[in-house]
């Protein structure tokens, strides 16, 4: 524990700052400027890419800062960085969607801002009251950006389900801490795993009110119900949000809280976790066949991509948190180039989502079409793409640990899996073209073309995605 | 009698319940899930003022006060969103919730 007497004592935490005081500094120049988005929106892009690199160059050591409730370890360095590049990564995308459909507001910008805030808080929280001001902190502003095309019945349908649902994921997560601080008498995860082993009803039952509460955020079944519909009805940039960033962040939170504070009852919450990882692989794999919409097609998936990288948490060692951390790096590095193909489907100037408007894309737009199979292929799994890598990790650290089981279903849904990916694929090359697509904007492209090389390339170069991996998951033992 | 820990815990179990089915179970109504979470974040908070005491830390009474502020915000960020869903729609009834679907 260090107390804070110095400015300098705070410098771990400068990222943040720089956030927070950005965010209001962009809305003053919003108001100033009466109201125009374009320039706010892209300084927000900028602060962001720029905070990013402040955290990639900065070096932290293990540092704990207000009596230990916010940690900054190599684990959140991995993180916030993953949730930095995939919010500069949607506003990226952002830019020319909110030009395109007049939605240009300059709250946008600040909003993700704010909520990528809350994500850092989240990933550094080391107690349930910073776990839990970091979640809403996050949620807040993404029940208003999922809303943000106000005058679309849709969007604000999604807003207002994602409101909901979110509300009383994070009342049970709540009621869970309240239980787990009252049978241990603690808020510290530190202090929690110490007195953890004593174990008891009470203490098992906050466990799971707070697992509830962290599978909704990350759409694990069986509290996936929300996913489809908030990714169908948001605008398509918030719905890549809610697939990159905000998953990296419930993942870190989920990780963090089960590795440091309850590594005593490891036994009782493992089943859990089996159980809900199974559960979310099936249903990402079996329920994705028959949708014909590509955003909600991508919600299924990522509810399956989510299970997956349960696989490694259930496993509950170094090598499968580190398994964890590569699969939510390539997770992101997959899903924003997915994003980037549904939003370059513009034609007669509206975005159109369903699978049969790539029909043919292969010979309208032979790269584009080139780009988006790869993905596909990386997402279903098959090597030398990143995406078989994402999946090697994670099994190899079950079988280390003894989970056959989660094992073999695992390999098997990600089979069923591949089936809708592939038919995405011979849409695009075999079925007859449709009318082209506007051009893509240059910032779609170059989101798209870094995705994808990533994707591509992987293979070639690992070493410095699986040598952060595995410095940021040794830092949690 | 004494009032002891285990009672203030049934209470905010009860209300905690009665706020999950007034989500689950409500047909009719936005504002009445709206009550239904503010529900749940009362019993919490009973829960940690409770323990607050029962344990004689100060830190679960800090813990409620934040959780207090975060309601009123949530419940802010919710309102605002449903009366922007009513200009679209002209209902807050639930039923009517179900433009998506699949």
């Amino acid at each position: 524990m260090n107390t804070i007497t110095t400015l300098s004592s705070l410098q771990p935490i400068l990222p943040e700052i720089v956030m927070a005081v950005g965010a209001m500094v962009l809305l003053m120049i919003g108001v100033i400027g009466g109201g125009k988005g374009t320039g706010v929106n892209l300084l927000s892009t900028l602060l962001l890419l720029a905070v990013a690199a402040f955290v990639y160059v900065f070096q932290p050591n293990q540092t704990q800062l207000f009596g230990g409730s916010f940690v900054v370890d190599e684990f959140a360095r991995y993180l916030k960085l993953l949730a930095l590049l995939s919010a500069a990564g949607t506003m990226l995308l952002s830019l020319d969607y909110l030009q395109t459909e007049h939605q240009q507001r300059f709250e946008y910008g600040p909003l993700v801002i704010l909520s990528t805030l809350g994500m850092m808080v989240l990933i550094s929280a080391a107690d349930l009251i910073a776990l839990y001001l970091g979640l809403e902190l996050m949620s807040l502003a993404l029940y208003v950006i999922a809303a943000s095309n106000r005058n679309d019945v849709k969007s604000t349908e999604a807003g207002l389900k994602y409101f909901v649902l979110g509300a009383l994921s994070s009342g049970m997560l709540l009621y869970g801490a309240s239980l787990v601080y009252g049978f241990t008498g603690t808020i510290s995860f530190a202090g929690i795993a110490k007195a953890a082993g004593a174990g008891g009803i009470g203490l098992i039952f906050g466990l799971v009110f707070l697992f509830v509460g962290f599978c909704f955020k990350i759409s694990a079944v069986p509290f996936h119900m929300w996913t489809p519909d908030v990714y169908e009805g948001a605008p398509t940039p918030v719905t890549t949000f809610f697939a990159s960033a905000v998953k990296a962040a419930s993942i870190a939170m989920f990780v963090r809280a089960t590795i440091v504070a309850f590594p005593a009852i490891t036994h009782e919450w493992q089943q859990i976790v089996v159980f809900v990882s199974i559960l979310s692989m099936a249903l990402g794999s079996f329920a994705a066949i028959g949708q014909r919409n590509l955003k909600r097609l991508m919600a299924y998936s990522s509810i399956g991509h989510m299970g997956f990288a349960l696989v490694g948490l259930a496993a509950g060692t170094a090598e499968g948190i580190q398994g964890v951390l590569i699969y939510m790096a390539i997770y992101i590095a997959m899903t924003l180039g997915a994003f980037a193909i549904i939003l370059s489907m513009r034609r007669d100037g509206k975005l159109v989502e369903s699978i049969a408007d790539l029909s043919g894309l292969a010979r309208t737009h032979p790269t584009q079409a080139f780009f988006f199979g790869a993905l596909l292929f990386s997402l279903a799994g098959i090597p030398p793409l990143a995406g078989f890598f994402a999946k090697f990790y994670v099994f190899l650290a079950a079988i280390h640990a003894g989970l056959y089981i989660l094992a073999v279903l695992g390999v098997l849904t990600s089979v069923v899996g591949a089936y809708y990916y592939l038919a995405i694929v011979k849409v695009m090359y075999f079925d007859d073209p449709r009318p082209a697509f506007a051009p893509m904007p240059y910032s779609v492209r170059l989101v798209l073309a870094i995705a994808g090389l990533i994707n591509l390339l992987f293979f070639a170069y690992p070493a410095p995605l699986i040598g952060a991996a595995t410095a940021a998951a040794k830092s949690l033992f | 009698m004494t009032i002891g820990l285990g009672h203030y815990l049934a209470v905010a179990a009860i209300l905690f319940t009665l706020g999950i089915f007034g989500i689950f179970l409500n047909r009719k109504n936005v504002i009445v899930i709206l009550m239904s979470i503010e529900l749940i974040l009362l019993a919490v908070n009973i829960n940690l003022v409770a323990f607050s005491t029962h344990l004689g830390d100060i830190v679960g009474q800090i813990y409620a006060l934040l959780v207090l502020t975060v309601a009123a915000a949530e419940a802010a960020i919710g309102l605002a969103i449903l009366v922007v869903y009513f200009r679209n729609r002209g209902s807050i009834a639930v039923e009517d919730i179900n433009m998506m679907k699949g």
